[in-house]
């Protein structure tokens, strides 16, 4: 009960950061110490809450509040805790890394919004987590989703930013719509509003599959599954840095968790649904990363990498279905065990990431992959701790990155070595291809950024950030090593959740610890970190480096090169944007070379989004053309709102009266 | 105890030995003597002893990038069971750290080549991740193929006793994968028809354009890890290729040396009657080569083991 206390507590206070800098002057920069401190406090009351007060033990409360519909419940059990950490970490150091970022002084007009909804956001998070109530879910939903729509359109005066907003503002209704339907639906199956397990007898086959069609659609528009992805991209490149942070380490995960408190209700769902989430999953792992190599933005590289590592996690969340569909608890506890500890992970490095491209927007001032270059040497600091974010996101060994693929990957292997169903294990393949494009998309992006030679005034003129900027970066790093070379602290948090969900399943699940090797992971980390120091050390010892003034790099006798003339990432990524332009369709505009003696000519290529520029932004111009009478209803006068909303609610009273 | 220190030696030894064995292969077919066959040895040392200069571009990121890739693929090294025995670390899942492992070492190698900011070594970079790409669905092809077949999750239980059961009971999948395997052998070591290692154009290369412009320790560093990296590959297709293995103890490492030469003698005639193919046509093949061992592991598909 202290936990749900700390933690309701810890919400409020989130929710108030941002309150007292409204009636701040506009340059004052106490307010936005004020609101940081609060996040930080809230960080460590709900992080204390969710983790020391009382580890295991479940607790719920139900407060009365005046609503006719709906209930106060609130509860926190195992899967809330393990996906209520990510939500009190990065929002508290995001507020920190924001004191440098985004100062009030600097931006007089948009600094008070922005804290007023970077507080509430995580607040409404945090709610979504423990509430029980379809109703109160619902609500704190909304205000997560308007909280983000405010903070991607920070910038309103970038046409930009409006338009990401836009397509954002919209894909979020249609999600929440699809989970208004759900609740409606499952409140037929089960009579209440309640997040409560439905019998095997309670609800019939089709309900049951309109419900995980609603959930689907609603949970995978949050977490950016392929193809519901299409407001991520824009929303998470052109929102502030450390908005994009959270966003993609914290907000996408709401999906997810949706997706697993919803399978958790049925104790043996049917196959397609694990197998419609894991074929999702593949999908999204691997054209969201080959998207990723395509872009020249840095932020929308991130942005599309987040939907692969949604994927990957779609893809532990479907074999663990597939597995509670079939019985088989090994693949449940090692596809869900992975899946929490990938998202946790993602919450890891995807905020370093972003932090540390916002290191860079700030540092130069522009996120052009292809002006940039060189960073390195200007900003040490933040390129060591970049890559440490790129070796994490691209599961490679020794940070958490690879052990949460690990566990995926062996329980994928595992389907063909048991008894059982063995197509689930085609996925594990696609998690190879998805590993190796996603090293190919942050070899660009590190090499792209911070090596070679500065390719324009921009990245010339490069400075390092603050402390207050590098400081939360750090702490991130460090998390992503110390869970690479310990991950077994994670496991009882992990396997509690995992034996939450497989409750109602069967007998209990096995512990991931007996199952993955994770007894063998520090000494491999820690051999292979040593090893790799030391013949760093070794290495730079050796060399011996001569004459100083250092040369330039070998240029094969061309007398004069210039900055411009290095490879730049576009050109790293064409073979591969080739190889997947059957699914990237990028847009190469050239003009034809004619005759022996050509004049100037012209080449841009880029990768926009083919779901959302040839799709849904042509499909709703046509909609539009068909339905511009309707326009008639939108006076834009707030009274005539008011009545609509008047009447609606009387049609409703109406009907339920007649029925 | 003893089979585990003589992989060691053997594995941070032997190496640089196969690549002079190629080398020797390949002078025989051109009609020449070759270079001695401990000529790989004599470089790494002398390349040793050398100063170095370094590019005014380069950061950090430059001598990292032989130094990890040469500690990854020892390490992965250390997870292949070579010699029939089982490997020295192993545990359920160490396929995956061998896979990532090597893709680590790629990474550095990568970033190290984009380092120095040169577009010859950009463009050595670019190809390299990209023939990565498409080797890795036909390496976790042919590795759940054999773990539908042995019921393993460790290298050491894929490469283990059960092969030789394996080849009894499913011969076609294991040609085809033993095929698939060979295939990412040689374009993970950028061997031809892949890349030619000893081409003096630097636009056509792959593996030797992207190290263009490291020099004595760090050139030595990187030689030794791409023998070290050979070696690995090669003993996994040596123990797919050779099921039936002697328990003498006495016998069974000279055996797997023995067969590892011959390994790098295959290597070396392929060399010498294949030209590299063009670099448009490298994906087809490595498709190819998905292909093959995904048929391999659809053939082995719910047939019980």
């Amino acid at each position: 009960m202290t936990g749900l206390i700390l933690i309701l507590l810890a919400a409020c206070l989130l929710a108030a950061s941002g309150v007292p800098g409204l009636f701040a002057p506009g340059r004052a920069g106490w307010s936005e110490r004020v609101a940081a401190g609060a996040m930080v406090l809230a960080g460590v009351f709900g992080l204390g809450g969710a983790l020391f007060a009382g580890v295991g033990a479940d607790a719920s409360m139900e407060v009365a509040w005046g609503l006719p519909w709906g209930r106060f419940e609130v509860a926190l059990d195992p899967v809330t805790r393990a996906f209520l950490l990510p939500v009190f970490l990065v929002p508290a150091l995001g507020s920190v890394y924001g004191l440098g970022y985004w100062k009030q002084r600097e931006n007089p007009g948009t600094g008070r919004r922005l804290r007023l909804f970077y507080g509430l956001m995580p607040a409404a998070m945090a709610m979504i987590l423990i509430s029980r109530d379809g109703v109160l879910f619902l609500l704190a939903w909304e205000v997560m989703a308007l909280s983000a729509f405010f903070l991607v359109v920070t910038e309103d005066d970038r046409p930009e930013a409006r338009e990401a907003g836009w397509v954002y503002f919209v894909a979020t209704h249609v999600g929440t719509l699809s989970l208004f339907a759900m609740f409606v639906v499952m409140r037929q199956a089960t009579g209440s509003f309640s997040l409560i397990p439905i019998e095997a007898s309670g609800a019939s086959a089709a309900v049951s599959n309109a419900v995980f069609v609603l959930a689907a659609i609603g949970f995978g528009l949050k977490a950016g599954l392929m193809p519901l992805h299409v407001w991520l991209p824009g929303a998470h490149a052109n929102a502030p840095s450390h908005v994009s942070a959270v966003l993609s380490g914290v907000m996408l995960n709401m999906g997810i968790y949706g997706l697993i408190r919803m399978s958790g209700l049925w104790p043996t769902p049917p196959t397609w649904w694990g197998a419609t989430l894991l074929g999702a999953g593949a999908v999204s792992a691997v054209v969201g990363i080959a998207y990723a190599i395509g872009q020249d933005d840095v932020k929308r590289l991130l942005a599309y990498s987040s939907i692969e590592n949604m994927g990957i996690i779609a893809i532990g969340l479907g074999l663990a279905l597939i597995g509670r569909a079939t019985g088989q608890s090994e693949w449940a506890a090692l596809g869900l065990g992975g899946a929490i500890l990938h998202a946790w992970n993602h919450s890891l490095f995807k905020p370093l990431l972003f932090f540390g491209a916002g290191s860079v927007l700030h540092g130069t001032g522009t996120r052009r992959m292809d002006q940039l270059g060189g960073l390195a040497g200007r900003m040490p600091r933040t390129a060591v701790l970049f890559v440490i974010g790129s070796v994490a996101i691209c599961a490679l060994p020794p940070l958490n990155g690879f052990v949460s693929e690990l566990l995926i990957y062996l329980g994928l292997f595992r389907t063909v070595t048991g008894g059982g169903v063995q197509w689930p294990a085609a996925a594990a393949p696609a998690l190879g291809l998805a590993g190796g494009l996603a090293a190919a998309a942050f070899a660009k992006l590190c090499g792209t950024v911070f090596l070679g030679q500065p390719r324009s005034e921009l990245s010339m003129r490069a400075h390092e950030s603050t402390p207050i900027m590098l400081v939360p970066m750090a702490v991130l790093a460090v998390l992503c090593v110390a869970l690479g070379i310990y991950p077994a602290a994670g496991a009882p948090l992990i396997d509690q959740a995992v034996g939450m969900w497989w409750s109602g399943a069967g007998p209990a699940s096995p512990s991931i610890l007996t199952m993955a090797p994770l007894g063998w992971l520090p000494l491999t980390s820690v051999a292979l970190l040593g090893a790799g120091v030391g013949a760093y050390m070794v290495l730079r010892r050796a060399m011996k480096p001569g004459a100083s003034p250092r040369p330039g790099t070998w240029d094969c006798g061309y007398a004069a090169p210039t900055r411009r003339m290095q490879y730049t990432g576009s050109s790293f990524s064409q073979t591969l944007v080739s190889l997947f332009s059957w699914a990237l369709w990028p847009r190469v505009r050239r003009t034809k070379v004619r005759g022996l003696f050509p004049g100037s000519g012209r080449y841009r290529s880029e990768v926009p989004d083919a779901v959302l520029d040839r799709t849904v932004l042509p499909g709703v111009r046509i909609a539009a053309d068909f339905l511009g009478w309707m326009r008639l209803l939108q006076q834009g006068q707030i009274q005539v709102y008011v009545l609509y909303v008047l009447l609606t609610v009387l049609v409703l009273f109406a009907s339920m009266y007649m029925v | 105890m003893i089979d585990t220190i003589v992989q060691v030696v053997l594995l941070l030894v032997m190496p640089p030995l196969l690549l002079g064995v190629i080398v020797k292969t390949k002078a025989a077919f051109a009609g020449r003597v070759g270079a001695p066959l401990l000529q790989s040895y004599y470089d790494i040392i002398k390349l040793f002893r050398k100063g170095s200069v370094l590019s005014g571009t380069t950061t950090w990121v430059f001598l990292a990038g032989p130094a990890v890739t040469a500690v990854a693929v020892v390490l992965a090294g250390l997870v292949v069971p070579m010699g029939g025995q089982p490997a020295p670390i192993r545990f359920a899942g160490d396929l995956i750290l061998f896979a990532y492992l090597l893709a680590l070492g790629r990474f550095f190698t990568t970033l190290a080549a984009l380092d120095t900011g040169s577009s010859f070594e950009g463009m050595g970079a670019a190809r390299e991740v990209t023939f990565a790409c498409l080797a890795e669905p036909a390496m976790f092809f042919g590795l759940l193929a054999l773990a539908r077949l042995t019921g393993g999750l460790s290298l050491s239980g894929l490469f283990g006793g059960q092969v030789l059961e394996a080849w009894t009971s499913a011969a076609p999948t294991m040609v085809l994968v033993l095929g698939g395997f060979f295939i990412v052998l040689l374009v993970e070591n950028s061997r031809i028809p892949f890349d030619d290692p000893n081409t003096h154009l630097e636009l056509t290369m792959i593996h030797e354009v992207m190290v263009l412009d490291h020099g004595g320790p760090a050139l030595g560093t990187v030689l030794y890890g791409a023998a070290v990296k050979l070696f690995v590959l090669a003993a996994i297709v040596v123990r797919l290729a050779m099921p039936a293995w002697t328990d003498d103890p006495l016998l069974r490492w000279p055996v797997f040396a023995g067969s590892m030469l011959l390994v790098a003698v295959l290597i070396g005639v392929i060399e010498s009657i294949m030209a590299r193919l063009r670099l448009p046509l490298v994906p087809n093949l490595l498709m190819g080569a998905c292909v093959l061992t995904a048929f391999g592991f659809v053939l082995v598909l719910g047939a019980t083991s």
